[in-house]
């Protein structure tokens, strides 16, 4: 191993997120992987519990005590545990990347009313630049402490961000967010019981998503959001109903989005009127970090509705880490992230 | 290689550029490779495209 890669740990490492950031970061030219924590499974090789990683790295869990004195620690243990430890990892650590629901939220009595439980470390809050590229690019070459926003929030601001930035939005913004089984994590719960899941469509949030909390904050619009769970392992899909301040035709609105994301290394703006996939659909991102984004104007030019999809585990979670990792390092933003997704899948 | 001069030209429906080789004739058909609209070279002093027409689909309705 190069003496001069970068040390980095994850902190939770055995769950979907922790799996993804693991199967990044062994590919990535940079780092080296200096630890991943389980408290469950301390001991075993990362294979055991990630078995696409076998063969691919010597490296076992170990349990996550004493986490100090990495240049990098990626936190993707469950909200509890995160906010038990953050304090501890911010302050033995160089650099703190969570990918929990810990610190995304800046106000306590916001994070109290969508999480129904005070927070533990309020004064942590607020403190974390948020970890989306496509917004904070500047605030994370210098960040200590990142928080990456949810998956549906990244897809949701992305599809979004063209009209808020140019306070085209008059009125509500409704959301419908679809998301694949891995969103709800690891843990073998009742709900992920292939009987129970399979062939479900299930609107699990039908108002008052978690992640509609970050939307609001992050993009000043007041936005409604119903998350449903879908047929699927992997992928995130949002679509935007956005009513518009002023009537906008279909080229005006197609510019504002080239003129957003022209420089973005892993945005595509996707609105084709042939082919199979004439707007976002993850089947396509599966594995990998781009966020596809387009739209469809109403013929009176009053409304949008505008659609985002990516892999959540991906761009949605661990990806978006990663690019975070490369801005704070002053790396190229694609390092270890090129890789398109997978088709046919 | 062929000398094959190519123009740019503006896509009617998106805006989008769209490259055409000069060896393209009156009334074919070229996609616009950002929106995928199917385009017909109407003119070709100046060079000018016009959405081609569409073939509806039957998405089950």
């Amino acid at each position: 191993m190069a003496a001069d890669r970068l040390r980095v740990a994850v902190f939770g490492a055995s769950g979907y997120v922790g799996g993804e950031l693991l199967r990044l970061l062994l590919g990535h030219p940079q780092v080296e992987i200096a630890a991943a924590t389980s408290t469950r499974y301390a001991g075993r090789p990362v294979g055991t519990v990630h078995p696409n990683l076998r063969g691919l790295t010597g490296l076992r869990f170990r349990s996550p005590e004493e986490m100090g004195g990495f240049d990098v620690v990626f936190l993707a243990a469950e909200l509890q545990t995160a906010i038990k430890v953050g304090a501890d990892l911010a302050k033995r650590n160089e650099c703190l990347i969570d990918l929990s629901p810990a610190y995304r939220l800046r106000d306590p009595a916001v994070f109290e009313r969508y999480y129904g439980t005070a927070h533990t470390a309020p004064e942590l809050l607020g403190s974390f630049v948020s970890g989306h590229p496509e917004d904070n690019r500047a605030a994370l070459r210098t960040a200590r402490l990142v928080s990456v926003p949810g998956c549906m929030v990244i897809a949701t601001l992305i599809a979004l961000r063209p009209f808020a930035a140019d306070d085209l939005v008059d009125g509500d913004v409704i959301v419908d967010c679809r998301i694949g089984s891995s969103g709800s994590g690891a843990a073998a719960e009742r709900l992920n019981l292939h009987a129970e899941r399979s062939g479900a469509l299930r609107v699990f949030a039908p108002h008052g998503h978690r992640h509609e909390a970050e939307v609001c904050q992050a993009s000043g619009l007041a936005v409604r959001m119903t998350a449903t769970g879908v047929e699927a392992v992997r992928g995130a899909q949002v679509v935007c109903h956005v009513p518009l301040r002023r009537p906008l035709s279909e080229v005006e609105i197609r510019r504002l989005y080239r003129d957003a994301y022209a420089d973005e290394p892993f945005v595509r703006v996707i609105a084709q009127r042939r082919g199979l996939y004439r707007l976002p659909e993850p089947k396509i991102l599966i594995g990998s970090n781009f966020c596809d984004v387009g739209f469809s104007v109403t013929p009176d030019g009053r409304r949008v509705v505008a659609v985002a999809a990516l892999d959540n585990l991906m761009k949605g979670s661990a990806g978006t880490g990663v690019q975070c990792l490369n801005i704070r390092m002053g790396w190229p933003e694609r390092l270890g992230l090129a890789f398109a997704g997978l088709h046919p899948i | 290689m062929s000398d094959v001069g190519v123009s740019e030209v503006r896509c009617p429906a998106c805006e989008g550029d769209v490259e055409i080789d000069s060896s393209t004739r009156q009334f074919e058909i070229v996609e616009c490779p950002d929106c995928r609209s199917e385009l017909e070279v109407i003119g070709l002093s100046p060079m000018t495209l016009a959405l081609a027409p569409e073939v509806d689909e039957d998405w089950g309705e």
